[in-house]
């Protein structure tokens, strides 16, 4: 199972108060599998990471794990080995912007 | 004498949630609840007519993008619906600030307004300038192409807001009349429920853009319409406070004296479609009360002749502002008026405006207000 933390406001609109979801992931993990699976589980994420036409992150949005920012690595590529073992979480991560 | 209705709802929309409030007829004791979307940006929220428990809200950030939140209990749960809110075909460009070509993309939905007679219908304003419709209760969204296609597209341009489309009025006589405005844009009128549309802005003359009286590109900030007569419309312009007495075809000013002609939300009594309230604004560049006053206008004559509206509103070191969407009435015996604040007070008056009081002090800034009338 692949560890997923969301932000706060995204697990709040999750229903996902327990701090991280488990999702399973068929196939290799990737940024673009973890998304897919995690917004069949959670529809109401969709558009909210990422654009729903483009797939393409939020500006604000970043994934981060065993850390590494992972926000700029394309989507197909595979995630740590420690993230799809399930050892460690992907971090989807609301930037700190603002003042 | 007593009204028998059962009370009123009132949905405000602020920088950092929901909150509903709710009374009886009287008007007097309030019931929060709150925040709805706690952290979200809620920029409206509205009722259907033709179901009062089902409320359709417009929930954004700017880490975490749109989302559209659907009650069927008035308000004490919420679902999210769908939120794809895709432009018909290629958007292609409209204007920038610097007059370049820039292209269509959808920011977020600046207003929802469900249909008069079908719960499950609703419209959606959204920035960049577009209307969406929905007609299974928000589950999906289609775009209505013909506003946008309209040939003066290109030449659209935003305001210092956004290119919003912020006010969608339906007729209740025709339900192929739709009225829109976008700043700034203008003012646009569909006779076949949104197919096509053609602009309505003769006679607003705007000094701040290069041909003030052009057919595209006045910052119409609200239009408001009395049921009763959908053929006269209410306009508060980013300068100038007009009038329409055959459907926007042309317009005239009714500013009269009021001490200054800027503001942004306007909106017509219940029960008296001549008598107006609008909210004055110092300027452009000031955005609160002149002289630090609040004072709610109200004409009872169609505009032209204003009178100062100051019983329990602030008469010193006030400088709120009030948004175009902060306005609302209800429709009891004595008809309520309400509006909200930048400061986060939301002021009513259950005697048309003659007496006021805040509902509610210290919420985040307030973006909208609207007014449900409970049976």
């Amino acid at each position: 199972m692949i560890r997923v933390i969301l932000p706060a406001h995204l697990r709040t609109l999750a229903r996902a108060e327990g701090g991280e979801v488990r999702l399973a992931v068929e196939g290799p993990a990737t940024q673009r599998s973890v998304l897919d699976a995690l917004e069949v589980c959670y529809p109401m994420l969709r558009g909210t990471i990422r654009d729903q036409v483009t797939e393409e992150r939020r500006p604000f949005v970043r994934f981060f794990a065993c850390e590494q920012d992972l926000s700029h690595e394309s989507p197909d590529a595979p995630l740590p080995e420690a993230v799809a073992s399930g050892a460690e979480p992907f971090l989807i991560v609301g930037a700190i912007a603002g003042g | 004498m007593k009204d028998k209705r059962g009370g009123v709802r009132v949905l405000a929309g602020t920088r950092k949630g929901a909150f509903v409030l709710t009374s009886n007829a009287k008007r007097e004791r309030w019931d929060i609840t709150g925040p709805h979307f706690a952290g979200w940006e809620i920029y409206h929220i509205k009722g259907s007519p033709a179901d009062p428990n089902r409320l359709y809200a417009s929930q954004s950030s700017s880490w975490f993008g749109q989302l559209i939140q659907r009650s069927n209990d008035g308000g004490k749960t919420w679902e999210p619906v769908d939120n794809k809110f895709v432009y018909d075909g290629v958007p292609g460009t409209h204007q920038w600030y610097d007059g370049t070509a820039h292209p269509w993309e959808f920011k977020r939905v600046w207003h929802v307004e469900p249909s008069l007679t079908d719960p499950d219908t609703v419209y959606a304003g959204v920035e960049d300038a577009a209307l969406f419709r929905s007609k299974d209760g928000g589950k999906s969204w289609q775009e209505l192409p013909g506003l946008r296609g309209h040939e003066s597209g290109p030449r659209w341009h935003p305001g210092a807001g956004g290119m919003c489309l912020h006010t969608i009025l339906q007729d209740p006589a025709d339900p192929g009349r739709i009225f829109i405005a976008i700043s700034a844009a203008g003012a646009f009128r569909s006779d076949d429920a949104g197919e096509t549309w053609r602009p309505i802005n003769r006679g607003l003359k705007s000094e701040y853009i290069p041909d003030p009286t052009a057919e595209v590109g006045h910052c119409v900030h609200r239009i408001a319409m009395h049921p009763s007569r959908p053929d006269v419309l209410f306009m508060q312009k980013h300068w100038d406070v007009m009038r329409s007495d055959d459907a926007g075809d042309s317009w005239h000013e009714v500013s009269g004296n009021l001490p200054t002609d800027f503001g942004f939300a306007i909106d017509v009594h219940a029960h008296e479609p001549e008598t107006i309230y609008v909210v004055p604004i110092k300027s452009d560049s000031e955005h609160f009360p002149p002289e630090g006053k609040l004072r709610v206008y109200r004409s009872r004559t169609g505009g032209n002749e204003w009178e100062a509206l100051t019983n329990g509103l602030p008469q010193s070191d006030c400088y709120v502002n009030v948004l175009r969407d902060a306005m609302a009435v209800d429709s009891l015996d004595s008809c309520g008026v309400y509006f909200g604040t930048t400061g986060g007070q939301v002021y009513a008056s259950a005697d048309a405006g003659d007496t006021w009081s805040p509902i509610v002090r210290d919420l985040p800034a307030v973006l909208s207000v609207e007014v449900q009338t409970l049976e």
